[in-house]
């Protein structure tokens, strides 16, 4: 519990320098959000940035953020007029979370069985070509694997919509170009991580007193050889999220993703600051919760604390 | 006496290693091929990679457009071989910038040892764990999108990994016979890191850096295919896809030449990457 706590207030000091850090660059893009093709008259822009308080220096407007953040408040939205920064986030964000957690479970019921199946019988078959496919799903980009699979599925087969939302048949194509893409460094995780723990002296052990094969393999290899695919869980999430952002704009899918690239195109400095926090802040607790997987998995990391 | 102490034996049986690991002695001919093409581009492309003809746009590939041409009329293949050297060029300098300050972190982590090493580690954990191509995005914008400004962006969030790796490979240096009687004979730290840190670290930094080439050049690819990289009327590989993935209804040509090209130049890399571990790494190879 303590361990939790302390890990939850070091987040603190990484979510504010990520703000400071983010507040800055987002105020250094070039071109504010008011710059039209036709210009606006000088006193309306000043009211304007007068209104969401642009005018003043930078470290106050930093400041007012802050305090405004730590109140829950992300700010107005200046490219949707009338909206809140949270209220734009909050719209958005259901889709983009729904679509992250079904690839990640995706990837993790195909990439870990695969995984497993292919360190049973090394360099077989069985390993091989499991593998091969492995290696080619690191290598080809979530923007090439998403065309592809729409270029067959939608357009050659018909089955199902190249794009679009809205009902459970659209979560098919973005959903399975994520994990698939997220499977694949998984289950050579597995792979590679079963491989060593096979030799430890401890398997042997067990093999040797006449632990029936299966359950070696399940319960006292499996669960040391897992340590690592957790770990991995964090960096994982991170991917999706920026796969989240070419595959929001490809299949047309209203997440967080797209909002966060129109933001940039946008200037919109505000919803651009609400989007990166919110992004580091789960991210971070995600991490989070891979190490305490980990530690509720090995005994030893949870001592070590 | 200051004679780095590289096994020279086992580095030789390296190479002999090396070259009985045919996926990835021929990963690495495929790649000098690419990139041998992509860089004399200017002199041996078929056609001049802005040309346009608007009398040809959107042909699938023929003679005369081995690849076909796209929406302006210009030459896919020509526009492939420039996108290349943008793409390995990014690749290649981004690396470097990635391996200088991941080296200098890691040995500099190392040296200083106790708490402050505790801290440089600690802060390397949690900067891995935030949304780097956010940052990159944000980056390439507020810079400009021009070329140095991507290398630096790209490789300044791409040292991480390196960094760590470096810093215990160091840390086991620091405490190994020779590296203590170099300190006990009164070698300068600069001796110590230039005569017996980098030569024994040059594997893992060979190692290290092919395996960090394909994760840059997908961040480039990426940001690009954000329309945030590379700009007109120049390309990249993750330009064109973006644009062949745009309309592969009507011209999956476009698409499908820089996919492959790209898939295949980071597969080789791989490969070239995990053979070249197998070979020269001491924990993998002396299992």
């Amino acid at each position: 519990m303590a361990y939790v706590l302390r890990r939850l207030l070091e987040m603190i000091p990484v979510l504010l320098i990520v703000v400071a850090a983010t507040f800055f660059l987002a105020h250094a893009v070039p071109g504010g959000p008011f710059d039209k093709d036709r210009p606006l008259p000088a006193e309306v822009k000043a009211r304007l940035e007068q209104y969401y308080g642009l005018d003043q220096p930078l470290p106050v407007q930093l400041g007012n953020y802050v305090v405004n953040l730590a109140q829950g408040d992300l700010g107005p939205s200046i490219k949707y007029p009338g909206w809140s920064v949270r209220e734009v986030i909050g719209s958005r964000i259901g889709v983009s979370a729904s679509l992250g957690l079904v690839s990640l479970l995706l990837a993790v019921l195909i990439g870990v069985p695969v995984g497993v199946l292919a360190a049973s019988r090394p360099n077989s078959w069985l390993d091989r070509v499991p593998m091969g496919f492995t290696l080619v799903g690191i290598c080809v980009p979530s923007f090439v694997l998403g065309p592809i699979l729409a270029l067959i599925f939608s357009l050659g087969l018909g089955w199902l919509p190249p794009c679009g939302w809205g009902s459970a048949i659209h979560f098919v194509l973005p959903a399975a170009t994520l994990g698939l893409i997220t499977a694949a460094p998984l289950a050579r995780l597995t792979r590679g991580s079963l491989m060593e723990v096979r030799s430890l002296d401890y398997v042997r052990t067990a093999r040797a007193k006449g632990v029936p094969p299966l359950r070696v393999w399940f319960v006292h290899a499996l669960r040391n050889a897992l340590l690592p695919v957790v770990t991995y869980l964090g960096p994982a999430a991170a991917g999706l999220v920026s796969g989240s952002f070419v595959i929001e704009s490809l299949f047309d899918v209203p997440g967080m993703g797209r909002l966060f690239v129109t933001a940039i195109i946008n200037r919109d400095v505000m919803l651009i600051l609400g989007t990166t926090i919110v992004y580091a802040a789960a991210l971070l607790f995600l991490n989070l919760a891979a190490d305490l997987a980990n530690a509720a998995l090995n005994p030893k990391v949870a001592r070590s604390r | 006496m200051s004679e780095p102490v590289v096994e020279s034996l086992a580095s030789e049986s390296g190479w002999q290693r090396f070259r009985k690991d045919r996926a990835a002695v021929w990963s690495g001919w495929f790649l000098v091929t690419i990139a041998a093409v992509c860089f004399l581009s200017p002199l041996i492309a078929p056609y001049p990679y802005m040309a346009q003809d608007l009398a040809h746009s959107a042909e699938a590939p023929s003679l005369a457009h081995w690849l076909g041409t796209d929406l302006l009329g210009r030459d896919v293949l020509s526009r492939l071989l420039q996108g290349g050297m943008i793409s390995l060029f990014v690749g290649l300098i981004a690396t470097a910038v990635a391996l200088a300050v991941g080296i200098c972190y890691g040995v500099l982590a190392a040296e200083v040892g106790g708490r402050a090493e505790d801290a440089l580690m600690r802060f390397v954990d949690i900067v891995s764990t935030l949304p780097l191509t956010l940052i990159v995005i944000l980056c390439t914008v507020v810079f400009g999108q021009n070329m140095p400004m991507i290398f630096l962006a790209v490789g300044g969030v791409s040292w991480l990994t390196m960094a760590r790796i470096i810093r215990n490979q160091t840390r086991e240096l620091k405490a190994s016979q020779f590296v203590q009687a170099a300190e006990s004979l009164g070698q300068s730290r600069w001796g110590i890191f230039s005569r017996h840190y980098l030569p024994n670290l040059a594997g893992t930094i060979a190692v290290c850096a092919t395996l960090t080439v394909p994760g840059v050049m997908l961040l480039e690819a990426f940001v690009s295919f954000l329309g945030l990289g590379v700009k007109a009327p120049m390309t990249s590989w993750g330009l064109m896809i973006k644009e062949g993935a745009d309309i592969m209804e009507e011209c999956p040509w476009l698409l499908i030449s820089p996919s492959v090209v790209f898939a295949l130049t980071l597969l080789s890399l791989n490969f070239l990457g995990d053979g070249l571990r197998d070979a020269f790494d001491p924990r993998s190879s002396r299992k």
